[in-house]
């Protein structure tokens, strides 16, 4: 009896911890950005975690502002400064961010190549998403850094 | 020692010039030397100038409802005051869409004729 509960909890504390660890995988709860970094960078898109690139890509980013993707992006010094500071301290941690893709684009990484392997092109070109930059099109809470796989969500 | 230096870089950036609307109109029909004029305002904002993107490809249609970004989708919130009382209330952030939206859109920077012609517009709508 005793030997039977005893491996019953383990069992379930071995699970609790798997499916917390497997929710880890696609959830980023990092700290909360500060105010600048969600309004600058937000209004155009969204307020990428930190982690989804390495420190050099966020920091060529940073300095190339003016010509951020066909657009410019350029920030007054104090603002790319508080930015900046921000992505060199929580940027670039963790297993996403070992490899600096192309063009520092999040979305030519070779991890979310392999994640979003089942998304054709003509969906990602749908009027209701745009692009695979339109993180929040398929992950509702993107913002909040819930990109879990099982809440997704293709819009038509 | 980091949430500090964040919250005193905050304290300097929320020290941008606070302004209304018309205060706003005021300055760049100053610096333009000429009347504001919304009809002509109405119509830039309204045209192609010959890139990819105008302004109605993000701001949409009527300055009075929202619009979606051209390639992120990300919402964007009303530009006319009307719709909007947070629109052009903050000169250094009204400086820096200006630039960096008619870059997207002219290939260079709005005069400030351009700029008081388009707000003289966008003040007008009710």
């Amino acid at each position: 009896m005793h030997f039977a509960s005893s491996y019953l909890l383990r069992t379930l504390v071995a699970a609790a911890f798997l499916s917390i660890s497997a929710s880890w995988a696609d959830n980023y709860k990092g700290p909360t950005p500060p105010a600048v970094y969600t309004q600058e960078c937000g209004s155009c898109h969204l307020a990428f975690p930190p982690n989804l690139l390495p420190k050099a890509s966020w920091q060529r980013l940073m300095h190339g502002l003016d010509k951020h993707y066909g657009s410019d992006a350029s920030l007054d010094v104090v603002t790319l400064k508080q930015i900046d500071t921000w992505l060199q301290t929580y940027g670039g941690q963790g297993k996403r961010a070992r490899e600096e893709p192309p063009l520092d684009r999040i979305t030519r990484a070779a991890w979310f190549e392999r994640k979003h392997r089942e998304v054709s092109a003509a969906t990602f070109r749908r009027a209701s998403i745009k692009s695979s930059t339109n993180c929040t099109a398929c992950h509702r809470d993107a913002a909040q850094g819930d990109f879990e796989e099982d809440r997704v969500r293709i819009p038509k | 020692m980091l949430p500090k230096f964040f919250a005193g870089l905050l304290f300097f950036s929320l020290n941008a010039l606070a302004a209304t609307p018309a205060e706003l109109l005021a300055s760049y029909t100053a610096q333009s030397g000429q009347a504001a004029n919304a009809a002509k305002g109405e119509t830039f904002f309204k045209a192609s100038h010959g890139q990819e993107w105008q302004c109605t490809s993000c701001h949409g249609q009527s300055p009075k409802g929202g619009g979606r970004h051209a390639s992120t989708d990300k919402a964007i919130e009303p530009l006319a005051p009307a719709a909007n009382t947070k629109r052009f209330t903050d000169s250094a952030k009204v400086e820096k869409w200006f630039r960096r939206n008619c870059k997207d859109v002219l290939a260079r920077e709005c005069t400030a004729a351009e700029k008081a012609d388009v707000l003289a517009w966008l003040i007008t709508l009710r």
